[in-house]
């Protein structure tokens, strides 16, 4: 009794599951891991840029000591002799620095911008891959927002933090490598705070990370929220829901703030504690430094040395700190984007079996189906099809017949039996083969915000301008494309909203002959179109079924009539097969459910 | 460039204005950490020059205390500055994104259509998040660059003024280059925002059509349009940042330069015994202070042109009219009698020959209509101008005499039902689902409707029963089922004009039936329904046969099986049998 259609979801509730119940991001190792392997593809760019850091980092940490020495040697004695050479190789020092640097940010960028591109492309890949169970639990909105959005947090984070992390680390080691040459004892004053403030760093940044986790997710919702509304907008307006739907938007917007609140404080409060510790050790080094000056222990160059190396100490004490901030927002974000391209892909048999020459029989051999583990939609399916006959599929509502098509394509996979095209399992073909010869015709139609003649040519990619003209002629679409402004250049909007629901189904109609299918299914296809219009279709849609073998559910009588089989469903099950005369004389559920649409005048017809 | 008007930023900071307070503590409180941050260097050149110098040992550790002490109070001021400055600019993009919801809620369809859902989905995430990261750093950075900058300048001012003259030849130098190349990345920025939107559309659809993409085995293809839209957001960010990054490297060439001419000219100075050695330093101290808030300030104006993109487009949505905002409402209790006098229709204001023609009918309440025509020929227009979703051209819509567009919004969604022909399934419980249209609703009038819809005797067999959850992560309906779903959605309002625009087609003939016949014997209420089964609607008190946009003939089955030949060949075509008129 249960049927899956693709729509759009959106309404009351008390809100949608994410797949993520939990808070944190719930590996962040292992997610470090895979993103790290993609950033790893890089291998070449990557090494110039280390190069780079540590040419940059080396640099600047020579900076500090030189200038001391200036003080030391020329400034102090007042012996100018040689100085002007001496600032001059500083000077070159310094240039050779910032092109250093712009060859590695250039270099970064480039980088980062090649993992975005890598990382949306894998994503949308993935998303052609992925068992359609999988997708139909998210919603669009979610998706859309890992690919544009969070993708877009990782390469931000991965174009900046990644150096600044290394070069950082480097002039930590570096600077305090330096402190203790120059002073031993002033170095080990200055850091009398470093344990304290690392306890508390640590403390502050893994609540950051929840936060910014839990605030990825909010964006997501919000995303969701925004995407079925605009969707659905008419519906909403004409059941007068505006402010249910503003209430539900303001209830996940509000949590989004108070998550950006938490997750952007306690991030914030690390820089002027950093400052703090900046201060404090300037403080130290004047105090305790004057007083080894005074006692000739250490230098005045030295404490101007000192003083330039704690500020360049902070400065990647600072970064660090933020950048794990955002290398922990990346994470989170990773860990969103990882879950889709790491997901278990459709699987495709390792064998195939080429199909030439179809004829297009077609047989089920008892096919149990159910999309949830149990509950069975599909019970105990037996039939065999002689190529080029037309199948109507009848019965109420939701009993499996939209099922029973779905599975011919592979779109998902029988959980018991078999289905066979020309005596071959369908598990043995592959499944863009398998597509070739059999098109279904769907009730929701689809089109893409593409020219009306692009959408057509979507049934066949070579296929001429002329042939896509002959295609709309047999399906009845040339008459009203040919009034449209610009005819078939006309560009449909987002989803050709533009043509009412009967052209949208002309135009699906001519794209799936277009394509010249072995089988044909036709899912109540005619069913928004005015039974004048599907008359005149009829004549070339019988031509088109000629030679084809044609599955048709329908609900109309004149399809029914003339099919060669009926097939009749109730309850997941097939419960009479035969043609429209048997089936009435059988007196059955068939004849029930005919007479009481059509009443008296269908009987005296016969 | 674009130049962001005057009156839009105040629009904007017109969201700031409810945590005002808020927004002047942040700043204020930057201000405490600035001043005490620029007293370190002063108080260390005194350690070095009174102390060291003088072998002043208790003057040293005075002055060091004092420098603690300073530190503590700085400190104190930047967690403020945080703490404040993130609650205002959150609430600022809560508030913000909260209004545009609102507006694009009250969007008519032709302005979605011209902003498409995609672009409107990225400007009420991507960009209002630019904004409030622009609000944010604004609160922070806006007080604290300046006045370090300022401060900085003073104090270097007073320590020689000889020396001070290097830096203001440099200031210029680094404000010149920061504005060049934001001018330039500006535009570059806008440009990438349209990539953003041309990919989440790609995206938007691919997701949408996943299956007819899958029937079509057209993955190869969207692949290539996804990685056009793709390559071509990569490059454009690409191009943007690129012209970023030159700042950086230029910069600290600046500014290193800045600190060899201290040493250099300092030096000389020191000789001639016209500086002190821990004035130097201090002023070395100075001049990074300076600087880098300098850089401090060209990072924001940066971001101000990402931002600054984002905010022309969030303005956009702002600048389109509300509608009828200043039509008074007439409140009246609606009976259900529709009258179309010489109504012409069309999307689009100038088109020559409209969709809809001197559209003439009246319908007295309770009466049933049907409405049948060619696909195009204009009966789902029709119906959007009976309730109201859009206006006519020429002529006028009529419920009880007054005409549509003067009727309260809120009066009319009450007493109007609406099942349209793109069924969109609710997520929720059953119960819920069907009590969309009334949530007040007592759940004897929802089981009434789940009857009346046919629907009754299939909820009870699900074992949740009008609890059971549908959607994601719940059961799955078919196609007739959601469509009974939403007829019973629409009814249990008990409207007094009820629309049905062919939405049984996935529903069987007989379930059909059975759900008018139950309608008839509800309350009166008028009963316009589009459907190109003739079976339908023989019964109707009246059919209206609509033809190209206008009507070919009005009547029962039988006077329009007289009248009509569009009529009669319809019915043939569906009983199969030839009439004789």
């Amino acid at each position: 009794m249960l049927e899956r259609r693709h729509g759009t979801f959106f309404g009351p509730g008390s809100g949608r599951h994410m797949v993520f119940s939990s808070e944190k991001p719930e590996k962040p190792l292992e997610t470090l891991k895979v993103l790290l392997s993609y950033i790893g593809r890089y291998r070449l760019s990557i090494f110039i840029v280390l190069l780079c850091i540590v040419g940059t980092s080396a640099l600047s940490i020579i900076s500090p000591y030189l200038i001391g020495k200036a003080v030391d040697v020329y400034i102090m004695p007042k012996n100018l002799t040689g100085f002007g050479r001496f600032v001059a190789m500083m000077f070159t020092i310094y240039l050779f620095n910032s092109l250093l640097l712009y060859v590695q940010s250039f270099t970064m960028a480039d980088i980062s911008q090649n993992l975005g591109f890598q990382l949306r492309k894998e994503m949308f890949d993935s998303i052609h891959c992925l068992p359609l169970g999988f997708l139909d639990k998210k919603q669009i909105g979610d998706i859309m927002s890992r690919v544009v959005n969070d993708t877009d947090t990782i390469c931000m984070t991965v174009g900046t933090s990644i150096t600044q992390f290394i070069s950082g680390v480097i002039m930590l080691i570096g600077t305090v490598s330096m402190m203790i040459f120059l002073s031993p004892v002033l170095t080990m004053f200055s850091f009398i705070l470093i344990p304290l403030m690392a306890l508390i760093t640590k403390i502050i940044s893994s609540r950051t990370r929840n936060y910014f986790f839990q605030q990825q997710t909010k964006l997501g919702q919000v995303n969701g929220i925004i995407q079925e509304n605009i969707t659905g907008w008419k519906i909403v307006k004409v059941f007068g829901k505006e402010k249910d739907e503003l209430e539900k938007f303001e209830k996940t917007n509000s949590q989004l703030r108070d998550c950006g609140i938490m997750a952007q404080q306690f991030s914030g409060i690390l820089p002027p504690m950093i400052n703090f510790l900046n201060n404090i050790s300037f403080a130290i080094i004047g105090g305790i430094g004057g007083a080894l000056t005074i006692k000739k222990i250490i230098t005045i160059g030295t404490i101007v040395s000192f003083i330039n190396y704690v500020r360049q100490f902070t400065r990647p004490v600072n970064e660090l700190a933020n950048q794990y901030n955002m290398i922990q927002a990346a994470i989170a974000s990773a860990e969103r984007v990882f879950e889709i391209t790491e997901a278990e892909k459709e699987k495709e048999q390792q064998h195939h079996i080429q199909i030439k020459d179809i004829k297009g029989k077609v047989e089920f051999k008892n096919v149990w189906f159910s999309y949830e583990k149990g509950k069975y939609v599909l019970k105990n399916i037996n039939f065999s099809v002689e190529p080029g006959q037309t199948v109507a599929i009848v019965g109420p509502t939701g009993v499996g017949k939209t099922t029973l098509v779905n599975l011919m394509t592979r779109m998902y996979e029988i959980d018991k039996g078999q289905i066979l095209i020309d005596g071959i399992d369908i598990k043995n073909i592959k499944k863009t083969d398998l597509r070739k010869i059999i098109k279904v015709v769907l009730q929701d139609t689809y089109l893409f915000a593409e020219t009306i003649k692009e959408n057509i040519r979507y049934g066949k990619l070579d296929a001429t301008d002329q042939q896509i003209i002959n295609a709309c002629k047999i399906a009845n679409a040339e008459n009203f494309i040919q009034y449209l402004p610009e005819k078939y250049e006309t560009v449909l909007i987002d989803g050709g909203q533009s043509l009412s629901q009967g052209q949208r189904q002309l135009l699906s109609i001519a794209r799936t002959i277009l394509a010249e299918p072995k089988i044909l299914v036709l899912d109540e296809a005619t069913s928004n179109i005015d039974t004048k219009t599907e008359k005149d279709i009829q004549q070339s849609m019988l031509k088109l079924m000629e030679g084809k073998t044609c599955f048709v559910i329908a609900h109309r009588l004149n399809t029914i009539k003339n099919a060669d089989i009926i097939f009749v469903m109730n309850e997941g099950e097939i419960i009479e097969k035969g043609t429209h005369k048997q089936l009435m004389e059988n007196k059955g559920f068939y004849y029930h459910l005919y007479t009481s649409q059509f009443g008296e005048i269908a009987i005296s017809n016969g | 460039m674009q130049k962001i008007n005057r009156k839009d930023f105040r629009a904007f900071t017109g969201y700031l204005k409810p945590y005002y307070k808020l927004a002047i503590l942040a700043p204020l409180f930057m201000v405490l950490e600035v001043i005490m941050d620029l007293m370190q260097p002063k108080l260390l050149s005194r350690i070095v020059d009174h102390g060291i110098m003088m072998g002043n040992m208790d003057l040293i550790i005075k002055t060091g205390f004092m420098m603690i002490i300073v530190a503590v109070i700085g400190m104190i001021g930047g967690i403020g500055c945080t703490i404040f400055s993130t609650i205002a600019s959150q609430n600022f993009g809560h508030d913000l994104r909260k209004d545009m919801f609102k507006r694009i809620l009250d969007f008519s369809p032709a302005d979605i259509d011209r902003f498409t859902p995609s672009s409107l989905i990225t400007r009420l995430t991507n960009d209002i998040n630019q904004v409030q990261q622009l609000v944010l750093m604004s609160l922070r950075l806006l007080v604290r660059g300046p006045l370090l900058c300022i401060g900085g300048i003073v104090m270097a001012f007073i320590i020689n003024f000889e020396l001070s003259l290097i830096i203001l030849v440099l200031i210029p130098l680094l404000l010149f280059i920061f504005f060049k190349i934001t001018k330039k990345s500006f535009h570059l920025f806008s440009i990438v925002q349209q990539k953003i939107d041309r990919l989440n559309l790609v995206v938007r659809e691919n997701l949408s059509g996943i299956r007819l993409i899958r029937i079509f085995n057209r993955q190869e293809y969207e692949k290539q349009r996804f990685y056009e839209a793709n390559r071509n957001l990569a490059t454009s960010l690409l191009q943007a940042i690129n012209v970023v990054i030159k700042i950086g490297p230029i910069v600290m060439l600046i500014i290193n330069a800045g600190i060899l001419s201290i040493l250099w000219f300092g030096g000389k100075m020191y000789l001639a015994q016209r500086i002190e050695i821990g004035e130097i330093m201090a002023f070395i101290s100075y001049l990074l202070i300076i600087m880098m808030s300098l850089v401090m300030v060209s990072n924001f104006f940066i971001f101000i042109s990402r931002a600054g993109a984002s905010i022309e487009r969030i303005n956009e949505i702002f600048k389109i009219k509300q509608r009828r905002e200043d039509i008074h409402y007439k409140e009246i209790e609606i009976k259900g009698n529709v009258e179309f006098r010489n109504v012409f229709f069309d999307y689009e204001k100038d088109k020559n020959e409209p969709l809809l023609k001197n559209i003439c009918f009246s319908v007295e309440q309770g009466e049933t209509v049907g409405i049948i025509g060619k696909t195009g020929s204009g009966k789902t227009t029709l119906l959007n101008l009976i309730v109201g979703l859009y206006t006519p051209l020429k002529g006028e819509v009529l419920i009880d005499n007054v005409p549509v567009k003067e009727i309260s919004p809120e009066i009319l969604r009450k007493n109007t039902g609406y099942v349209s022909q793109n069924v969109f399934l609710f997520s929720g419980t059953i119960r819920e689902i069907i009590a969309w249209g009334k949530p007040d609703a007592s759940d004897e009038e929802i089981k009434q409707a789940a009857k009346i819809a046919m629907m009754y005797d299939f909820i009870l067999s699900l074992p949740d029963g009008f609890d059971t959850y549908i959607g994601e992560k719940g059961i799955n309906l078919s196609g007739g089922q959601r469509q009974r779903l939403t007829i019973a959605a629409a009814i249990i309002k008990k409207p007094k004009i009820l629309i049905f625009d062919d939405c049984t087609s996935s529903v069987d003939l007989l379930t059909e039936k059975n759900i008018f016949s139950n309608l008839k014997k509800i309350e009166k209420c008028t009963t316009f329904i589009v459907t190109p089964r003739i079976f339908s609607i023989m019964d109707a008190d009246k059919i209206i046969v609509i033809e190209d946009g206008t009507i070919a003939g009005i009547g029962t089955h039988q006077e329009l099986l007289e009248t009509c030949r569009y009529y009669r060949e319809v019915v043939e075509s569906q009983t199969g049998e030839k009439i004789n008129a």
